[in-house]
């Protein structure tokens, strides 16, 4: 199968331009049709990247499962993954079966509703494929235009200010990306991203405008970059459009966000800031800590004082991608593997918590905490739910969450305590929001009127959290079934990194023997 | 010879003949009863043309003593502007019988700037360039006043002829400093009386005039001021047509000049024109946030697009004039489509170009809508669609040219300029709703707004149809 890549990413293409040119009206037997099309498809994504899954190889660390073939200017249509990618694009196709599930109850313009989604999970599949620099663009960017259709249409009442704000926001980083991205195609010669890799951007001091710019053009296209992903991330202070985007999107929009969108910055970073441009990483590794350390304690603390309850895990989503930015930043090991882990438990975490949500705002149609109170009495099984997630999401050891919380924290204090101090303060914060939040919403008496009346979770609700609780369960048992497929290419992503370091310094310190 | 000189220039002459001769038939036989037969067969002979020049592949050869060039270069504007104007003329045919408004002569006059615009961008001397100029600006002069009774439309024309005939006066005076200076009116005269590097200070006021003027006609800022005005007030086929043919010929010309004429002087001219670029980018991006009326939005896109042309063209490279094709050319693809789309904009047979009209139009023609969502979406420059392709490769030319700022300077308009594409798409997809727009159910424009929206997607898969190579010996046949 040398087209296996292709075939995975644009099966739900496939799929939405047959709903997009057959399905036809509005009746309740073509809108049963269309969800079961839409479902069939995307287990079947699923089914073929299990294939790929068990042919990776993870001890070869290049990339594997290559296609490619000739495009405009020189670029090429290049498609391939390696142990970096290769669970991202798992973790796509296996969310997405259950998003069309948690979706069972649009009725609203459906057939388009299913068409976004199935569209953006190509999208998405091909941002972790693509082996070509404006490949990777236009999947990345394309991605804005269904994600602004699913807010704009099926979101809440603010979801015209939230969309824009959306759109523009990532739109402005990625633009800068555009610009870093035509100068290494201009500095390079290529586009393809394994070429790239190997290819050693200048990193002599540059004059820009009177500016000495240490690390010269690295340092440049590494903010360029930094704008566009650090966006995607979201970093503080950056992170604003999330919030609103999270609250304002329909459930399965939320949980597409905080699964996988969050995680095309982090990818960003493995992918291009370390290898591309190792100088200015290294240069500037600290800011990125520190920005970290700051989303951490500062949007956790942001999440305590929230009514809203996408609101409260859309801050803690920032939160826990602090985890992730500091972690890649390391280049260790641990802080690497530890950063791949938290992006790929907190896609379950978080999806599985916006879901929680979306329980009971079915229910009840507000996601106010006030509103709720004692739903312990009425739903048992969803308090156990829920009481699983949340504790999942402060890093309880036995769940994910404590993996990836633990092994980028244990990176982090190899390069700088404080950074870690502070970090680590942020997993009290963390339980102290999520605990406080599961209080009130679920503990205590059921006083309110309107609560009364609540039903539990009903079978396909259930069916939904299942293969989340499996995952986050087995991941925090046996993280090795994680770190085994991306030990072998981190740790070759890390040596060529501190060879790529070393070598700088060794080379600036012969240049300037007056420092030795 | 004086025969292979008219055989260079046959397809000028050609259209030329064609359309004295009709206008002569269409006379004598019915007037106005014939108007759609003239647009027709109007239309025939703009693609049988564009069909003959688009398959000559002669080297390229001068005619009369250096005035006329055809080239590579000449060849691939000549056929983008035929094309769509035969595609546009056929466009406004049902708009135009319903307003009363068919009249044999306006194919005609179109049919005759088209000449204007060939001349134009096969000029190789400051006489054929302003020759060319003048025929195709007479052309749309009256042609913007088409509707004689209503008081907006020949606003727009004399606003138009008034400006246009400013610039006319800016440029010729340039010329005539540059023929002055340089003692020929030939361009290749004046590429030689330039080759020192060093321009005299008579020769660089010519360049800057001759800019200025050519700068008015592809309405980059700051000589835009006519083209909102203009846009609104001409009735919307002639609108369509502004839009798309002019423009490409304009920025031809443009091309021509400054490579053919002043390619020695590279650096003297290139700021000049990457100021111009930023002015319109920004100008275009800003300008059109507050517009309520859809033509109107569109003359301040187009001018944010002339910008990012320009952009293509301030590289002062080869790379640099095949960007700026590459981007032209998928800039009139997809205005051919938006402007289908605004002409069947309709509420009880009265033509609408309130943006507001547009809410929830989704509902009622979902397919006109994700046509036109594609095409928004494309002028913003998001990928995958080709809007996106003709903005890498005029950043790329601009990033290899030294001109790093511009770049930024452009992806930020950009930026800017995609909140006015997408408020369009919310207005369609998010909107209230208000009262209903009914299209004019036009086949025809369904069918052009749905093959340049499929163009916009299919592009990418298939390499923007070749274009790349086509625009390359194209910008290869230009001096320097």
């Amino acid at each position: 199968m040398s087209n296996l890549l292709s075939l995975v990413t644009f099966i739900p293409l496939v799929a939405a331009l047959v709903l997009g040119l057959l399905s036809r009206g509005d009746s309740e037997d073509t809108q049963r049709n269309v969800k079961y099309l839409a479902l069939a498809a995307t287990v079947f994504t699923f089914v073929v990247s299990l294939v790929m899954l068990f042919g990776f190889d993870p001890n070869f660390t290049g990339f594997q499962f290559v296609e490619e073939h000739r495009w405009l200017l020189g670029m090429q249509y290049k498609m391939g993954v390696d142990g970096i990618s290769v669970l991202f694009v798992m973790l796509i196709t296996f969310t997405m079966p259950l998003v069309i599930l948690a979706s069972w109850n649009v009725t609203h313009r459906l057939k388009e509703y299913m068409i976004a989604f199935l569209v953006l999970e190509t999208l998405m599949i091909g941002v972790f494929c693509a082996l070509d620099l404006v490949l990777f663009y236009m999947f990345f960017e394309a991605g804005l235009i269904p994600m602004f259709l699913i807010i704009g249409i099926w979101g809440g009442k603010a979801r015209i200010y939230a969309s824009f704000k959306f759109f523009l926001y990532t739109f402005f980083g990625s633009v800068l990306m555009l610009v870093a991205m035509v100068a290494m195609f201009s500095e390079s010669g290529t586009t393809d991203i394994v070429e790239l890799i190997n290819y050693k951007f200048s990193s002599e001091t540059l004059d820009v405008f009177g500016f000495q710019v240490t690390g010269g053009i690295q340092t440049l296209m590494w903010i360029a970059f930094f704008a566009s992903f650090a966006v995607k991330m979201p970093m503080w202070p950056v992170h604003t459009w999330l919030p609103d985007a999270h609250v304002q999107a329909p459930t399965a929009g939320s949980v597409v966000l905080a699964a996988i969108l969050l995680k095309l910055g982090g990818y960003g970073f493995l992918r291009f800031s370390l290898p591309m441009f190792p100088i200015a990483s290294d240069l500037l590794a600290p800011l990125v800590f520190w920005l970290s350390a700051i989303a951490i304690v500062y949007t956790s603390l942001v999440a305590l004082a929230q009514q809203d309850m996408k609101k409260l895990i859309a801050y803690s989503s920032v939160a826990h991608m602090g985890y992730v930015t500091m972690g890649i930043f390391t280049v260790n090991q641990q802080g690497v593997d530890g950063a791949i882990f938290q992006m790929i438990s907190h896609g379950f975490i978080s999806g599985a918590l916006f879901l929680c949500v979306g329980v009971i705002y079915d229910r009840m149609h507000t996601r106010d905490i006030d509103a709720y109170g004692g739903l312990i009495n009425k739903m048992p099984s969803y308090a156990l739910i829920f009481l699983f997630f949340t504790m999942a999401n402060v890093g309880l050891p036995g769940t994910s969450g404590f993996v990836g919380e633990f092994l980028t924290l244990m990176g982090i204090f190899q390069v700088n305590t404080w950074v870690a101090l502070f970090a680590t303060s942020g997993v009290i914060l963390s339980a102290a929001y999520a605990l406080w939040l599961y209080r009130r919403v679920v503990l205590g008496d059921l006083i309110k009127e309107s609560l009364k009346s609540i039903t539990d979770m009903r079978g396909r609700e259930k069916v939904i959290f299942v293969p989340l609780v499996v995952m986050t369960l087995l991941l925090g048992v046996y993280p090795a079934l994680i770190l085994d497929v991306i030990g072998p290419s981190v740790a070759a992503l890390v040596e060529t990194y501190h060879s790529a370091v070393d070598a700088h310094f060794k080379m600036s310190a012969a240049a300037s023997p007056a420092f030795q | 010879m004086i025969s292979t000189d008219f055989f260079v220039l046959l397809p000028e002459i050609l259209i030329s003949l064609y359309a004295m001769l009709a206008l002569v038939v269409f006379v004598y036989t019915g007037k106005d009863k014939h108007a759609s037969l003239s647009i027709w067969l109007t239309s025939a002979v703009l693609l049988i043309v564009a069909a003959f020049v688009g398959l000559s592949d002669a080297p390229s050869t001068t005619a009369f003593n250096e005035m006329f060039v055809d080239d590579a270069f000449a060849r691939f504007v000549k056929v983008v502007i035929l094309v769509s104007a035969a595609v546009v003329l056929v466009m406004g045919q049902d708009y135009a019988a319903k307003r009363d408004m068919l009249k044999f002569e306006y194919p005609l006059l179109v049919a005759l700037s088209v000449v204007g615009m060939m001349v134009m961008v096969s000029a190789s001397s400051l006489m054929t360039l302003y020759m060319g100029l003048e025929l195709q600006s007479l052309a749309l002069y009256v042609i913007a006043a088409f509707r004689r009774d209503n008081a907006k439309s020949t606003e727009a024309g004399l606003k138009y002829f008034v400006l246009g005939a400013l610039s006319s006066g800016i440029l010729l005076y340039g010329s005539s400093l540059v023929y002055g200076f340089a003692g020929t009116v030939k361009f290749s005269g004046i590429l030689e009386a330039t080759e020192s590097g060093n321009l005299s200070m008579g020769l660089l006021l010519g360049l800057v005039l001759v800019i200025s003027g050519l700068a008015f006609k592809v309405s980059a800022a700051p000589f835009h001021m006519w083209a909102p005005d203009v846009y609104e007030g001409a009735p919307t086929p002639v609108t369509a047509f502004f839009a798309t043919a002019p423009k490409m010929a304009a920025m031809g010309l443009f091309a021509r000049v400054v490579h053919d004429a002043f390619g020695g002087v590279v650096d003297e001219w290139q700021q000049i024109v990457a100021v111009l670029s930023v002015i319109s980018m920004f100008l275009g991006a800003i300008a059109a946030i507050g517009q309520k009326d859809i033509k109107r939005l569109m003359a301040y896109s187009s001018i944010a697009h002339m910008g990012f042309a320009l952009m293509g063209l301030a590289s002062g490279t080869a790379f640099g004039v095949q960007a700026m094709l590459i981007y032209m050319t998928i800039y009139v693809s997809m205005n051919i489509g938006t402007f289908a789309f605004i002409l069947s904009m309709e509420r009880d047979g009265e033509p609408v170009t309130d943006l507001s009209s547009l809410n929830m139009y989704s509902k009622q023609e979902p397919l006109k809508a994700i046509c036109f969502l594609a095409l928004m979406f494309s002028m913003a420059g998001v990928p995958p669609l080709i809007g996106f392709f003709g903005k890498f490769y005029v950043l790329r030319a601009a990033y290899e040219a030294g001109l790093a700022w511009l770049a930024i300077a452009g992806v930020v308009a950009s930026v800017i300029g995609a909140f006015y594409y997408i408020r369009i798409v919310y207005l369609m997809y998010f909107g209230e709703e208000i009262e209903k727009l009914v299209g004019s159910g036009s086949r025809r424009l369904t069918a052009i707004l749905a093959i340049s929206a499929s163009l916009m997607v299919l592009g990418t898969f298939f390499s923007l149809f070749g274009i790349e190579s086509l625009a390359s010996t194209a910008a290869g046949s230009l001096a320097n």
